[in-house]
């Protein structure tokens, strides 16, 4: 008997302003199947599943399901499809209860909405499954791997048998990863179909049955996951060989360029993000953070910066008492940094990359001519920035807007490394970057590390962190668990420690 | 004070309140879907204007306030129009709807200034409850927009907090994204609530020419369009505190009013001030107290575009 | 089946930035056309007659830049607001209190000479409606509360304490009633150019718009105020004082308005009267959004509009409402906004079989 799948997208394409990405895409799953939609960052494996899910209207090409073609509007007639997303950003109402947003937009046929019942439904669908969540508590105080459930839970409501999953495994520690994997097994074994959108070929390897491999916006190859090992799909999913850079931990650190000592930071609600923290970080050495996002990273970022004050504690940098120091005054001292919103906050979406590039430094005397800016001072060094770090770009008096994301990070990147500073606080570099763009990225880091400069990496990615960071601290509900050499640990340890376990750490520094 | 002095200025608060709570809830129901409509001066005025005309030409004061809902929800139509559709400036476009409103408001009603009209609004004494004493006369001897306005306010809670329908309005105005995801058509709820919020709107400017006032005079509401805005936000946008919100803003209107009457020598000018300078006072007083995480609806005031990349 | 739908373009269409303003006036005036029309006036000798009000004779263009002086300084005054994305509607309030203090200081200082009566009586007009606009401007920069409410709320405030003023203790006991002060001396009149009713307030406007384009484009204060208008999170992160910014911007942009009041009252009015402004700071929000913030198109956008103000008040003897005037702003506002969206979307058709 010949299967018939159950999804089959045929000959799609679909272009951005700019962007081609996806063409000529044809995808198929069968019922039953846990799908690998694999391809490196930009290589349209999101897009093309924003189109199965009814978001995005495809330009070319047509879908089937269950053999019927089919014509999504929106995403109200993909689910009606049975067809479920679950976005990398998720896509729950904070303020409302696990319960209502499970029920949100699903037809119930009653008009009013009766809480009891709801959540009663809710804890049945939940036991059913193995997914745990409390149905009457607000999602705002969930964690991401619970936020997670509750979307999974939603498209179940909604009797969805495809499920589709962008990147479900980068909020997650590796104990909640192994149990989202049994969860999909179980639902595969209910007969459902599940696609993961993803660029981990570890993760390809441990749970999918079978593989589409996108780049550049193509199918590049599709097969078994028996027939196939790691190697072939690396080679599939990157066309030229990247060569990977890696940390020479034999090079020497120096003297202790950032020290922090018992800090406490706020959060934005007025709570505690982070509870005495201490940390020291020498010239010439990169340490990354490790942690699930949200336990108090972005607030250690921000109090180091200068955006955040603390509560207590003192942040000193050469030896030197900093703490009443504003953004501008560590600035000019040598602290940069990189936001983890990109747009949001290190860059100004709608002015052009002259304007960009001076933002942390228009203070400065050499962009200007007496009271008034010079144009042609700023023009010549926005120009040597673009040359320095490789920003492909076609005028430096356009928007920002219309560069790509690898290009945007190279600006700000180089822009805050141009300060030649002593200290570099990064976060999220490599997030959303292609891996040619996220290794030039490397590079630099690199690059700037033999400098002596002192660089405090926030990284998501644990094979990231074994690779550019000599060590590593943990974070964990706000406190530093352990600060541990990169040569003498491993994931597991990490792993453990990122869930919040007590410290097994050797190295304290 | 005496005491029937004092119940009068209480019922009197609830009749200067009750144009303002018409507006109030209407722009509580926009808001609610996250788009910000600063037109509502627009909108009363001109549903004043065509409540009035109506009511002039037909002698029948209920055509009149079906007309005043009309011109509102037209008016509305407009800023949903531009606002959903075209993803425009909401506040702009808010302007653009007040100062529109007063020009076409001022055009049609212009030969209607100062006459008299036949069929207003008149206070009805409801059976049994209006004989209460102290009660009765504060809360029972009304016109029946007050009765409405008072239902509608109810039945507005229910609607968002009580009802399926509720949750998915109150979702496309936290997270249009998310609502998007699992079906919720966001234009056609921003739609429909901005529509019904301008009907409202209307509502409440037939209130002043048709009860309240009645006549028409060019530019009546005098600010009152504004201030129902900003009780939307005393309210934290709960129709039940606007309720209550409402009825001090009309507690304060009928007090400025009774002041003169009873010997306080103010100048008039500066009572008129009042109503402003409390307005101020409490979006001040809730901001600072309660911060914006206690109630404003997440995508206030941000277009939706489904392709934003 | 043809189905139409916004498509995001690659580049901002910039012949846009021309090109919708002007389509939106003609626009504007086709609807009032048919509006006109349907209410039963003659559309062609309404438009004719505003036409011939605003340009049909010197004295008519010369009230036309009489009232497009007011314009542009409160056209300067909210652009500058608008840029860092601050919503000050309270222009008309601080035009209002300008005149106030500038009406103070020419009654209380008596006769002296103009040299100096005017320059203080510029300067009060400028601190009197910048510290209107830095009420909300605080309220806006140290606990967030709403900039569009509170500085609305104000202008009721302001036109009260000039009718006050005028109905009570300043009033002219010579005015046989009429809400007026006195005449300023002959120091506190502002110099006409020529014969006409024109006066320096012309000089002061352009002078101000010149100032302001240096300022905005060429100086480090400019540029703060360009990232804090996109972004606050990346000019808090740019080392930038936001709040401080706020506040300065409101004042400045108050104090601008405020000279507006000055000018009418030095230049036009010579005393302080109840009406000072027709609800310049309210229109002076379309002349702005029209110019898309240009310093030097506000000037010129500001004659339009002035030209519409003189227009509407020639079509009252025709029985046409003056509210025409207000109808058609908001209408070429409106089409402004609807036009706006071709500068970052295009129309695309979608074939589509269904």
């Amino acid at each position: 008997m010949k299967r018939v799948p159950i999804i089959e997208m045929v000959r799609i394409g679909k272009s951005f302003p700019g962007v081609m990405a996806n063409e000529d895409v044809s995808f198929r799953v069968y019922p039953g199947e846990i799908h690998a939609l694999l391809g490196e960052n930009g290589a349209g494996k999101s897009t093309l599943m924003s189109i199965l899910a009814g978001l995005y209207r495809p330009d070319s090409g047509y879908i089937k399901v269950r053999n019927n073609p089919v014509k999504f509007r929106s995403p109200r007639n993909a689910l009606e499809s049975g067809i479920g997303m679950i976005y990398q950003h998720f896509r729950l109402i904070q303020n409302f209860t696990v319960a209502e947003n499970i029920v949100l937009g699903a037809q119930t046929g009653t008009i009013k909405l009766d809480r009891k019942q709801i959540e009663e439904e809710t804890r049945e669908l939940s036991e059913r499954f193995g997914l745990e969540v409390n149905p009457s508590a607000k999602v705002n105080q969930l964690s991401l791997g619970e936020q997670q459930r509750v979307e999974i839970l939603k498209m179940l409501y909604r009797g969805c048998d495809i499920l589709i999953m962008d990147e479900p495994t980068t909020v997650l520690t590796p104990q909640e990863v192994s149990d989202l994997f049994k969860v999909l097994r179980k639902m595969a074994e209910q007969g459902k179909a599940v696609v993961l959108i993803t660029h981990k070929l570890n993760e390809v390897m441990e749970i999918a049955d079978y593989v589409t491999v996108l780049r550049k916006g193509s199918v590049v190859g599709d097969d078994r996951i028996a027939n196939l090992d790691e190697k072939t799909l690396t080679s599939m999913m990157v066309a030229r060989e990247v060569k990977a850079s890696k940390v020479d931990r034999k090079s020497q650190s120096g003297d202790a360029v950032l020290e922090i000592k018992d800090l406490q930071i706020p959060a934005d609600q007025g709570h505690i993000a982070v509870h005495r923290a201490n940390m020291t970080i020498h010239s010439g050495e990169i340490v990354a953070i490790a942690g699930v996002a949200g336990n108090g990273q972005r607030e250690l970022v921000e109090a180091i910066a200068g955006l955040r004050t603390p509560l207590a504690g003192d942040i000193l940098l050469l030896g030197e008492k900093i703490n009443h120091m504003d953004i501008r005054e560590r600035v000019d001292m040598g602290i940069t940094m990189v936001p983890e919103d990109r747009m949001g906050m290190g860059l100004v979406p709608n002015l052009n990359v002259m304007d960009n590039s001076i933002l942390r430094a228009y203070h400065r005397n050499v962009f200007s001519s007496g009271p008034f800016f010079n144009y042609k001072k700023i023009r010549s060094y926005t120009n040597k920035l673009v040359k320095d770090y490789n920003i492909y770009l076609s005028d430096v008096a356009h928007p920002i807007n219309y560069l790509s994301g690898g290009n945007l990070q190279k600006l700000l990147l180089g822009r805050e490394i141009d300060q030649a500073p002593r200290l570099l606080v990064a976060s999220y570099l490599v997030r959303g970057l292609d891996v040619a763009a996220a290794e030039a990225v490397y590079k630099i880091l690199l690059e700037e590390r033999a400098r002596g400069t002192a660089i405090l990496l926030v990284l998501e990615d644990l094979d990231d962190i074994f690779r550019m960071a000599d060590r590593v601290a943990v974070m964990y509900d706000g406190q530093v668990k352990d600060i541990l050499d990169v040569e003498s640990t491993d994931i597991d340890k990490i792993g453990a420690l990122m869930l919040g376990a007590e410290e097994v750490g050797v190295n304290n520094a | 004070m005496e005491a029937s002095a004092f119940i009068a200025l209480l019922a009197a608060a609830i009749v200067a309140g009750t144009p303002i709570l018409f507006a109030a809830l209407g722009e509580l129901m926009a808001e609610r879907s996250g788009i910000l409509n600063l037109g509502v001066e627009g909108m009363m005025l001109v549903g004043a204007v065509m409540g009035f005309i109506f009511t002039v030409n037909t002698g029948n004061h209920w055509y009149g306030l079906l007309a005043a809902i009309i011109g509102g929800g037209l008016m509305a139509t407009i800023h949903a129009f531009i606002s959903v559709s075209l993803r425009g400036n909401q506040v702009v476009s808010g302007l653009a709807l007040t100062i529109f409103g007063t020009g076409i408001s001022g055009f049609m009603g212009k030969s209607y200034q100062g006459i008299p009209i036949g069929g207003a609004f008149k206070p009805l004494v409801v059976p049994v409850l209006g004989d209460i004493p102290v009660l009765g006369p504060i809360l029972f001897r009304h016109d029946a927009l007050v009765y409405i306005s008072l239902v509608l306010a109810i039945v507005l809670w229910y609607v968002l907090y009580r009802t399926q329908w509720g949750l998915n309005a109150r979702a496309v105005g936290e997270n249009p994204a998310a609502a998007d995801a699992v079906g919720i058509s966001v234009s056609r709820v921003r739609y429909i609530c901005t529509i019904l919020g301008g009907m409202l709107a209307g509502m409440g400017g037939a209130y002043l020419s048709l009860a309240y006032a009645p006549t028409w005079q060019e530019n009546m509401t005098a600010g009152r369009g504004w201030i129902a805005v900003a009780l939307v936000i005393f309210a934290l946008w709960n129709p039940l505190r606007g309720v209550f919100g409402s009825y001090l803003f009309g507690g304060v209107e009928a007090l400025t009013f009774r002041m003169q009457t009873v010997g306080i020598h103010i100048s008039s000018f500066f009572l008129s001030m009042l109503p402003y300078l409390l307005t101020i006072f409490v979006l001040v007083l809730v901001t600072i107290r309660l911060r914006q995480e206690a109630g404003a609806p997440g995508a206030l005031g941000v277009p939706y575009d489904r392709e934003e990349r | 089946m043809l189905r139409l739908r916004l498509v995001k373009r690659e580049q901002d269409f910039l012949a846009a930035r021309v090109f919708v303003p002007i389509l939106s006036i003609l626009l504007a005036f086709a609807f009032g056309w048919i509006f006109l029309s349907l209410s039963g006036f003659e559309p062609g000798e309404t438009y004719r007659r505003m036409f011939q009000g605003a340009f049909g004779s010197k004295y008519a263009i010369s009230e036309t830049i009489v009232k497009a002086i007011p314009l542009s300084l409160a056209g300067l005054a909210v652009s500058l607001a608008f840029r860092m994305k601050l919503w000050n509607i309270g222009a008309e309030g601080q035009i209002y209190m300008g005149a106030f203090a500038a009406s103070g200081v020419a009654l209380s200082v008596g006769d002296a000479s103009a040299w100096l009566m005017l320059p203080i009586m510029l300067i009060a007009g400028f601190v009197a409606g910048g510290l209107w606009g830095a009420i909300p401007g605080t309220l806006r920069a140290f606990w967030d509360v709403n900039e569009t409410i509170t500085s609305l709320m104000l202008n009721y405030v302001a036109i009260f304490w000039v009718d006050y003023l005028v109905f009570g203790p300043w009033k002219d006991p010579g005015s046989l009633g009429f809400p007026l002060t006195p005449r300023f001396p002959a120091g506190g009149y502002l110099p006409t150019l020529g014969m006409s009713r024109v006066h320096m307030g012309l000089v002061i406007a352009a002078v101000i718009a010149v100032v302001f384009y240096i300022l905005l484009n060429y100086t480090r204060w400019g540029y703060e105020v360009k990232v804090i208008g996109e972004s606050q999170e990346a000019a808090r992160y740019a080392g930038m004082s936001v709040a401080k910014n706020i506040l300065l911007v409101m004042l400045i942009s108050g104090g601008i308005a405020g000279i507006a009041g000055m000018i009418e009252v030095a230049g036009i009015t010579h005393r302080l009267q109840q009406g000072i402004s027709p609800g310049y700071g309210y229109t002076a929000i379309i002349v702005a959004w029209l110019a898309r913030l240009n310093p030097f198109a506000i000037i010129v956008v500001a004659f339009l509009f002035g030209a519409l103000l003189v227009g509407g008040f020639g079509v009252q003897t025709f029985g046409v409402s003056f509210s025409i005037v207000l109808m058609l702003q908001g209408a070429v506002l409106f089409f402004l906004l609807a036009g706006e969206i071709f500068m970052k979307y295009r129309l695309a058709f979608n074939k589509e079989e269904v």
